[in-house]
This record gives structure tokens, sequence and C-alpha cells, in this order.
């Protein structure tokens, strides 16, 4: 360690790791996808000779970007009284909820498409069995309840952080000038807390354009983006290889340009403050208003969200009763199969967050630290999050087509470079913000005590940050867990996602209780993992 | 019209008990401030006159009416925070007239008092300025122009130069009561500078783990501590312990360590109880030598500080107390370390107190 410390104080080799971390990310994470579909352009013509494939392209790529833009607005409309109640509710249960409205989010994608169609579609289970015939039968509309399901945890999340860290006064400000409590909300809080709404619409927005494993199971004929990529490899119909050059390109190209405009453009939106209504907005004001407004957010909460995702538990309850669970722990028929994805879920997973640690703390300090100037570090930020706003299955056919023409990779390492990729913005996004919270008086401080470089990194900047960084690598490990899209366009391998779509799409027989009971496992693990995560937020709460 | 009357008002933080059962009454047009030190409840009762505290018992009257279940926005009130909390996304122009905007007025209305408000603190020039491009008495100075463009007859000012530099500070003070004086409004300003406080109150109420211990006007606090509390927060003072041996003559006698002692004309307490001698740096004299005076003390000078104005002596007394001596630096010839000294103790200008039960320095802490 101390050969590491007394290098870092020679700038060579400080420029030698950062150049370093910015290779691995471009020559790893950023490069590979655009030159997949660059060194395959050529095919894409073959889309634009055969009309069926490109009215059925078209129409996929339209449904995809309808369907997220429609799920991100009832999102941050969901989302936000539910923000401010968990915050500004007053109430010590509402510490629960706060944990309670994580669930959909750690459950992987796949375990919570199951649990959907279950809730929604099956006419023996769930709500339609009050109905004895399907509520909600496969197709857009379960699309949309599976999309919000899984993408208004990300607002509440985003929300929920961003008003705890909002200084109060503001607000409190407003009231004194004789605001009423909605006036000040939408005059002083809601404008002061924009960047961060606009950036959990991008996240909601993103995780719904690209979610393919749960989205296939619920989708029916149905097809969008990710499905529509899904199927013609799939069925690799003449001219399949244009048509999914072309969707992955468009998708690609959309995500980015949308990605790109708000950012760019959010922060120049001007929100309606000047016209206030005292009247109105006193009496929505109102506690009764107010109390009609929490409820039907618990209402929405409880109804969409919660017990449908927590609903493909129930046939893990019959499992441990008719002996599927006894087949399951001794790994018995389809088991076998089971228990070796899981495990080749997590080494994955495994491996692509050490991997994301050693290259993207580096990276996390070049851009919070702007070590390569503002505009430089800025620009670094945005290309940083790219991964994250681009659909995973079109992303997976790119580096696909890119690694099977530069190098002989085997199916696991091609594996690991995928997830790699998908995962990258996560631990280098949360520990940008933290590096960025910290205050550099520290680092400085700690310099003036004789601390060399990587003495003040390993010894100041990473204690502080640490539950970002613990943070930072859970999101990474619970995503590539429960990554599909990606990993059906590059591998036959079968991670726990992709070997429990193929159970439900009837490529291996298993029954409904199996399906729930491997759903039901994989939420578990998951579980443990939150559980982690919280033990290790309350150490924090020291420092 | 704003009197602001508080009756037997708690707040309790989980097990802290912040304000604990304080009545108090505020008068119409006065400037009015609570000090204390960090965390006496000082703020929270503000915040309870505001309503953005709600007390757990007790009640909040502005003017005649029963303010207690009422929202912030319903008490006619204008408050600035110690960080302004000058809203970021708006500029001055419209952090100014946001009052007059949210309460519905006309917007010429709303524009004249923008103007007007705008002029009083002079910054009519910047209204197109955000708070992230102005000082930090710019600030301060839009933080009052847009609590008072709301109307308010009330204005509660919650450390409002707290964030400022010394000289800014000292300059702001003054401006800040002729705003309120010429407004004609009722003015409660916290503070945990005393000095601040003196300066431009009517009256003062200082505060000590959630109690109001004395209320009174700058002089009446200094001249008149009630608390040995009071006596060592507004000011300072020297505080011997020792008996009161003899009451006779309109004199206490109160015997100090290794049997020295000293008369006071404050005769409170009995023969033979333990009490504490206070006495102001400023109204002890000094003498070179050792000189037979009225009610005096031998000693020596332990060390001084220049401090411009004055000139301030530590001077350790025969017993072995310490003192401090506050003499104008210009006006007398100074004396230097070692220095053979006799010290008068002017008995009608020291208080005596019982002795604390939990012991003077524990009685003294602020924390």
């Amino acid at each position: 360690m101390r050969v590491l410390d007394s290098l870092s104080s020679k700038s060579t080799v400080r420029y030698l790791i950062y150049a370093c971390s910015l290779a691995f990310f471009f020559a790893l994470i950023l490069i590979p996808p655009i030159l997949g579909i660059v060194l395959k352009w050529g095919t894409i013509t073959d889309v634009f000779t055969n009309p069926s494939l490109m009215s059925r392209a078209t129409s996929a790529i339209y449904s995809s970007f309808a369907i997220a833009l429609f799920v991100s607005f009832i999102d941050v409309v969901a989302g936000l009284p539910m923000a401010w109640l968990i915050t500004r509710g007053g109430f010590k249960w509402l510490k629960s909820l706060d944990t309670l409205a994580d669930i959909p989010f750690i459950i992987p994608t796949v375990a919570l498409g199951y649990s959907l169609l279950l809730f929604w579609s099956d006419s023996n289970q769930g709500i339609s069995s009050l109905f004895g015939s399907s509520l909600v039968s496969q197709g857009w509309l379960l699309i949309i309840l599976l999309h919000f399901a899984f993408s208004y945890p990300v607002i509440v999340r985003v929300m929920v952080g961003a008003l705890l860290d909002y200084k109060r006064e503001y607000e409190e400000a407003a009231r004194t000038l004789g605001a009423a409590p909605l006036t000040a909300d939408r005059t002083v809080t809601l404008p002061i807390l924009k960047t961060a709404l606009i950036s959990s619409f991008i996240l909601a927005f993103a995780r719904s354009v690209s979610e393919t494993g749960a989205t296939i199971m619920v989708a029916g004929a149905f097809e969008n983006g990710p499905i529509f990529i899904s199927n013609l490899k799939t069925a690799q119909e003449p001219g399949y290889e244009g048509a999914l050059v072309f969707v992955s390109f468009i998708l690609i190209a959309i995500s980015c340009a949308i990605f790109v405009t708000i950012r760019l453009l959010g922060p120049r939106l001007k929100m309606p403050i000047k016209k206030v209504w005292p009247v109105t907005e006193r009496k929505l004001s109102s506690s009764r208003v107010t109390n009609l407004r929490n409820g039907m957010s618990l209402l929405v909460f409880f109804l969409l969200i919660l017990i449908p995702s927590l609903f493909v538990a129930l046939p893990s309850f019959y499992a441990i009763t008719n002996g599927t669970l006894n087949q399951a722990v001794t790994g018995a028929g389809i088991w076998q199969e089971y228990w070796q994805s899981l495990i080749l879920s997590y080494l994955v997973g495994a491996i692509a967050t050490l991997l994301n640690i050693v290259a993207g703390l580096p990276m996390a300090v070049l851009i919070a630290r702007r070590r390569l100037g503002t505009t430089l570090s800025s620009v670094l930020d945005v290309l940083v999050n790219i991964p994250l706003i681009v659909p995973s299955i079109a992303l997976g056919v790119s580096l696909g087509i890119f690694w099977e023409n530069f190098a002989t990779l085997p199916e696991i390492g091609l594996l690991i470079f995928v997830h790699l990729s998908i995962t990258y913005p996560y631990l280098v996004r949360s520990m940008t913000a933290a590096i960025e919270r910290l205050n550099t008086d520290f680092e400085e401080a700690a310099r003036t005590l004789g601390g060399r470089p990587f003495t003040v990194f390993r010894t100041i900047i990473l204690p502080l940050t640490k539950y970002s960084l613990f943070a930072g690598a859970i999101m990474v490990l619970t995503r590539s867990v429960s990554e599909t899209g990606a990993t059906l366009a590059v591998t036959e391998l079968k991670t726990a996602p992709v070997l429990l779509v193929d159970w439900v799409k009837g490529g291996v027989k298993a029954t409904p209780i199996e399906i729930g009971l491997g759903c039901g496992i994989l939420i578990a693990f998951s579980f443990i993992i939150l559980l982690i995560l919280r033990l290790f937020t309350r150490e924090r709460a020291r420092y | 019209m704003p009197e602001v009357r508080l009756v037997n008002v708690t707040k309790k933080f989980g097990k802290i008990v912040a304000v604990d059962d304080v009545s108090l009454q505020i008068h119409d047009k006065e400037y009015f401030s609570l000090i204390g030190p960090s965390g006496c409840g000082k703020t929270t009762l503000l915040r309870m006159v505001a309503g953005l505290t709600e007390p757990d018992e007790g009640e909040v009257y502005i003017g005649n009416r029963l303010v207690t279940s009422f929202p912030p926005e319903d008490r006619g009130i204008g408050f600035v925070f110690q960080t302004y909390a000058l809203f970021p996304h708006m500029n001055v122009w419209d952090n100014v007239t946001y009052g007059p905007r949210v309460k519905a007025l006309e917007s010429e209305e709303s524009e004249k008092i923008g103007r007007e408000m705008l002029e009083m603190v002079r910054l009519f020039e910047r209204l197109d300025a955000f708070p992230s491009e102005l000082s930090g008495g710019m600030m301060q100075r839009v933080a009052l122009a847009r609590a008072l463009s709301a109307g308010a007859r009330l204005l509660l000012l919650d450390e409002p130069l707290g964030a400022l530099d010394a000289k800014i500070r000292h300059d702001l003070r003054y401006e800040l009561r002729r705003f309120v004086k010429d407004l004609r409004l009722t003015g409660i300003h916290v503070t945990h500078d005393q000095a601040e406080a003196m300066a431009i109150s009517d009256r003062i109420a200082v505060m000590r783990k959630g109690k109001i211990l004395q209320v009174g006007t700058p002089k009446e606090l200094y001249l008149n501590p009630e608390h040995i509390f009071v006596a060592n927060f507004i000011g300072e003072s020297n505080f011997l312990e020792g008996y009161v041996t003899k009451l006779d003559n309109g004199y206490a006698t109160i015997e100090l360590r290794e049997g020295l002692s000293v008369q006071s004309l404050d005769k409170r307490h009995k023969e033979g109880e333990k009490v504490v001698v206070a006495v102001r740096p400023e109204v002890l004299a000094v003498e070179r030598g050792e000189r037979e005076t009225e009610n005096f003390i031998l000693g020596h000078i332990e060390g001084f500080r220049f401090e411009g104005t004055n000139i301030r002596y530590e001077i350790e007394l025969k017993n072995g107390d310490e003192v401090v001596v506050v003499r104008p630096a210009l006006a007398v010839e100074w004396l230097e370390v070692g220095e053979k000294v006799t010290v008068s103790f002017p008995a009608d200008k020291s208080f005596v107190f019982a002795y604390p039960k939990r012991g003077l320095k524990n009685e003294l802490a602020l924390e």
C-alpha cells in the first residue's frame, strides 16, 4: 500500500490510471456498440425491400416509445404524490412504506412480469379469478401495467431522495409569504427540484424502453422494439439481420436523441409558476383533499404496484406443501438447470461488479473533480449515461456483432462484457454524485497534513463515500442478475431470467408452481441484498 | 395591533424539551429580541409564532386572535430566515413580488409594492439579478423586502445577520431597527449575539434550556441581572465565591477566600449563606501600588491585552482569585505585567447571587 501511496504522488502515474480508465470506457463500453452497427450497416437495405418486415419494425419502434412516454408520465403523476406522502406525511409508518416502495425496484423484472401475468391475466388466480375470466389479457395494456410497476419506484426513489435533501426553508418562506401548501409546492419546491424530476423521468423512460424479459412474458402477440428483436433472433426469417440492425440503430439513436434533448433543454424548461390561483389552490390544499390524494396514492401503490408485484410469492407457498420445494432443493428434474443458471447469473454479476469498481472509480473521480476541465468532464458525464438509456437488447445485438468480428471470445466472456456495458453507468453515477457532494476541504486538509493522493483517496474519500460505493455495487449486481434482453441477444447461455422466460414461454415444460417458485427464489435473493443494503445504510447514520 | 402573546407554550422534540412552559408578551410596535446560547429554544419559539412549528401545549395570540392552529399563510407575518431562503429560481423582482402574487393582489398593486420595497432597501437597480449573483448584504436586504412586501405588520427575524461579515453586520443591524420603526411594525429578532440585541432592541428576553430567565430593557438586563446566567451572558462579569458574614449599615459583607472580604449594597442574602459576587470589569477601579482605599483588595497584573478602545488587565488577587478589569486605553497610564496593584470594588455596582446548586461553572455554561 505504501508503494502505491508514494507512486500516486507522481503525476505520470496518476495520469496513467486516468488514461486506463478512459481507455476502458471508450474501448469496451462506448465504441463497441457503435462499431457493431456500423459493421453491419450494409445489411440495413434488406429491411427497406421487405415491406411487411419494415411495417412490423416501425410499428414496434413506435410502440416502444409511445408506451415508454405514456408510462413515464403516469409514473410522475402517481409517483410524485407518493414521494410527498413519504417525506411530508409525518407518520412513523411511512418509513415502512418507503421500504415497500423499493420492492418492485429490486425484484428481477422477469419475476415481476410473471407475477403480473398471474395477477391480472390468469383467470384462475389473482384479480381475474374474481371475474371468472382474464381481466387484462396479454398485450399492450398488460405491458403498460408491467412497465408502470417497475418504473414507478424509480420516480418515488429519486424524488424521495430529492425531497429529503431539499432545504425546506424555501417552502416555509413561501408559506410565511401567504402561499397555500399546494401553491408553495407548485411554485417553489417543484421548480427547485426540477433537475431531479427530469432525471427520474429519463430513468423511468429508459427502463421502459429497455426492458425485455418481463415484457416478452406479458406481451402475447404484441410487439415493441425489444420483443421484435427477440422474435427476429428466434425466427431468423429472411432479411432478419438488416431489420435487427435497423431497429437497434433506431432505438439507440432515438433514445440518445431524447436523452440529449432533455439534458440540454430540461434546465431551460420554464415551469408555469407566474400564475397563481389562491382560492382554488387553498381549497386543494385542505386536509380533506390532501387525505383524498394520499388515499388515492396508497390505493394505486397497493393495487397496481405492490400486490401484483408480490403475487408470485403465492405459488411459492404452495410449492412448500406439494413437494416442489423439496425437488428444487435436491436439484431434481428441471431444477438442476435452474441452480446452474442462478449461479451463472450471480457469477457474471459479481465479475461485472468487480470490474466496474476497478474501472469506474477513477472515472468517477475524473468527472466529479473535473480533472479534464469543466467542458470535457461534462461531456464525459453525459457519455457515461448512454448505456443506461439505450435499450439493452439493441445494445446486446450491436455488441454481439462487434465481438463476433473483432475477437473470438468464449460465450461467458461475451456475456460478462455485455453485462459490463449495461451496468457501467450505475456505479460511476453513484460515485460521481457522492464525490461531488463531498467537500474538497476534507481532501485539502488531508493533503496539507502530508497525505499523498492515493492515501487521501483510500483514507478520506472512500470511507466517506462507502455507502454510495456499496449502493452502486448493489445496483450493478441486481441489474446484471435481472438483465434479460442483452443476454438473449448475444448468447445461448441461460442466466436465471432467461431460463424463466423459457419456462413461461413453454420452451421447457414447467408447471405454474415451479415457475412461481423459480421467481420466488430469485426474489428471495434480491430481498437478502436489500436487507444488506438497509443494514449498511443504518451504519452510515453515525457520520 | 400585532401584539404577540404566548401562553404556557411547550414544545418537545422526542425527549428534548425545546421550549418549556413559556409565557411572554410582546407589545405592539416593539422591537423585541430573543437571545440565548445555541439550542436554548429561541428559534423554536419564533417558529411557533410563525406557525412553522406547532406547539405541543399552550396558546399563541397575534393581536387578539388565537392563532395556535393557524397555518403560517394565515398569520399575517413576515419571516426573514438566517439563510435568507431566497428562491434560487426567481430573480429579485419575482422574489419580492411573490407575496402579493400568492395573495392575488392586482398586478398594478403588486408592482407598486415591489417597487416601493426594493427602493426602500436600495436594490431597485438589481431587480433582474438572481440570488446567486448578490452579495450577502444584498441578499439580506432582498429577504427583508420580500418579507415586508406581503403586507405583514409583524416581522419575525431568525438570526437575520448571522451569515454576514462583522462590519456589514454592524451597519445592517441599525438599518433593521430603522425599517421596523419607520414602518410602525412589531419586530421579533432572534440572535445569539448579545451586543446586537442590546444595540437595537426595546426589550430583550434571555433564554436558556427552553425557559425564559429574564425579560427587560437592555439597561435593566445589564444593570440589574436577576439571574447569574444573565449577568454572565449579557456583557461580562467577574465572579468571586464567598460567604455573607455580616449585614449592617446598609451593607452586606462577603468573605472571600483566604479571609479577604468585600462589601456590597445587595443585601438579599442571609448571614452564613454561600454566595457569588458578580462585578462588571469596567466598574472595577485599579491603581498602581498597594493603597488603603475603600473596599479594596491587593493583587498583581498577570497580563493585559490592548483592544483598541480599551485595555484589558488580567489581575490575580492576593487570595488567588482572578479578575478582569477593563479601562479606557488612551485615558490612563498603562500598567505592566507583574506590577502590584490595588483593585477597588464599588459596593453599589456589584450583584450578589446565591451559590448555584449545580456549581458555578455548570450554571454559567453555554452548552
